[in-house]
């Protein structure tokens, strides 16, 4: 007789089932293994990764004293290579006192606005984008976490219903392209599986470093849906959902991508 | 602005050495407009000049057409122990300048 039992336990060791068209985890691929051979290069050395550049502008306005507090991200945090390991492996991560998920470049902006006093950064600034970025650079190589935390799961679940969800004049879900294209072009770019292991990351078609959400966003436009704002409670659940789906897969911030 | 130099720190005498350059620069052509009709004015890099222990080794003048962030590769040969001194200039008075060592033994 097969035992209901030990199906159930061979579930809870394979984690949670996937949904039709879900890519099974040691089947998951970074962005990175799609692309050509120049842009591989790019993103390997870190004197031709414009990427760098910003981990740069970052690090120094990590040390740099702001708002009505004049205190610096250094003066509470220190090194950071030590003390910003493996942090943003970890985020969209649950803040207690808001009650849900906030992503990295809003955990930087909530120490600007309760620790130093200081005015936000707007989405998509050069400094948020490089502060985001040295804080994700201290994280390359480091496997992917976020989700872990039992706190998160109905945001992940929400993330996931988002993924799965149709959307835009073009009725196309997120998973259409991203678990069941990958691997083939969508006129000359080639359709990864949408992995969220280098932001923010330099991509040449943009001509600067951009975040994920500036990502999400074009695919959004994409498919003609009217896209979620940047910070909305449905970019951090994507984003979320993004990162569990990439668990294990190590962070290349700041990545290169065409 | 921030720039990424990449100059062997050691070299033997008469050897070939490749120098790279990548620095921060907007590159805006001057060709865009905004939402609204207006003209984006012009800005980019319009020079970029090497020393080596004072002498020119090499020199490129830069386009609209060059993407944003230039990086720039090329090779030299390695005489003798010093300095590589980098400059760019460009639209609205910009300049920047990075320098790098080499020990040729
Ligand atoms: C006055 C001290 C102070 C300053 C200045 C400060 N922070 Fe923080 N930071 C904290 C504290 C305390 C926490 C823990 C969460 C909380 O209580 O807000 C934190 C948490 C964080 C986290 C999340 C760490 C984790 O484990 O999830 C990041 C990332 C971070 N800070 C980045 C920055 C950056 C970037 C700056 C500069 C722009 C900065 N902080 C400035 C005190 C500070
Ligand atoms: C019509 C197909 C299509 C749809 C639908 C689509 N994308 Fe994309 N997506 C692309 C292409 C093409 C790229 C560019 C190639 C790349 O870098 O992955 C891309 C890139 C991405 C990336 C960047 C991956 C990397 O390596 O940096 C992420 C993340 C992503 N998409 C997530 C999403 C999400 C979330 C949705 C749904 C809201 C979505 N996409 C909908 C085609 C699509």
């Amino acid at each position: 007789m097969i035992s209901w039992r030990a199906i159930a336990a061979i579930l809870l060791v394979t984690g949670p089932a996937l949904l039709a068209g879900e890519i099974p985890p040691d089947a998951r691929r970074s962005g990175y293994a799609f692309m050509g051979p120049d842009t591989r290069a790019m993103q390997d050395d870190d004197t031709a990764n414009p990427g760098m550049l910003f981990v740069l502008d970052g690090e120094q306005l990590w040390k740099k004293t702001t708002g009505a507090a004049d205190k610096a991200c250094a003066d509470c945090h220190g090194d950071a290579r030590s003390s910003m390991k493996g942090i943003a492996a970890r985020y969209p991560a649950f803040d207690k006192a808001l009650g849900r998920p906030v992503t990295l470049d809003q955990r930087i902006n909530l120490c600007r606005a309760d620790h130093q006093q200081a005015t936000p950064l707007p989405y998509e600034s050069r400094d948020l984008l490089a502060l985001s970025a040295f804080v994700g650079h201290q994280s390359r190589g480091i496997p992917i976490t976020a989700g872990d935390d039992p706190q998160v799961k109905p945001f992940v679940d929400q993330g996931r219903a988002l993924f799965m969800q149709r959307e835009g004049q073009l009725n196309l879900a997120c998973t259409n392209c991203h678990d069941d294209n990958f691997g083939k072009r969508l006129a000359g770019a080639p359709i990864t599986q949408g992995q969220p292991t280098g932001y923010p990351l330099y991509r040449l078609e943009w001509q600067t470093l951009g975040s994920i959400e500036r990502r999400l966003r074009s695919c959004m436009t994409g498919v003609r849906a009217q896209a979620y704002d940047y910070g909305s409670p449905e970019l951090v659940a994507l984003q979320l959902y993004l990162m569990s789906r990439a668990r294990g897969l190590p962070m290349e911030t700041p990545a290169v991508r065409p | 602005m921030a720039a990424l130099i990449n100059v062997p720190s050691k070299a033997r005498r008469g050897e070939i050495i490749e120098i790279r350059t990548l620095t921060s620069h907007i590159m805006e052509t001057g060709f865009r407009h905004t939402a609204d009709g207006t003209l984006v004015p012009r800005d980019i890099i319009t020079g970029f000049v090497c020393r080596y222990n004072g002498a020119e080794i090499f020199r490129a003048d830069l386009f609209p057409a060059i993407a944003a962030n230039p990086y720039l590769s090329f090779f030299t040969v390695a005489k003798e122990s010093g300095k590589f001194e980098f400059e760019w200039i460009g639209d609205n008075g910009y300049s920047s300048t990075a320098s790098a060592s080499i020990t040729v033994g």
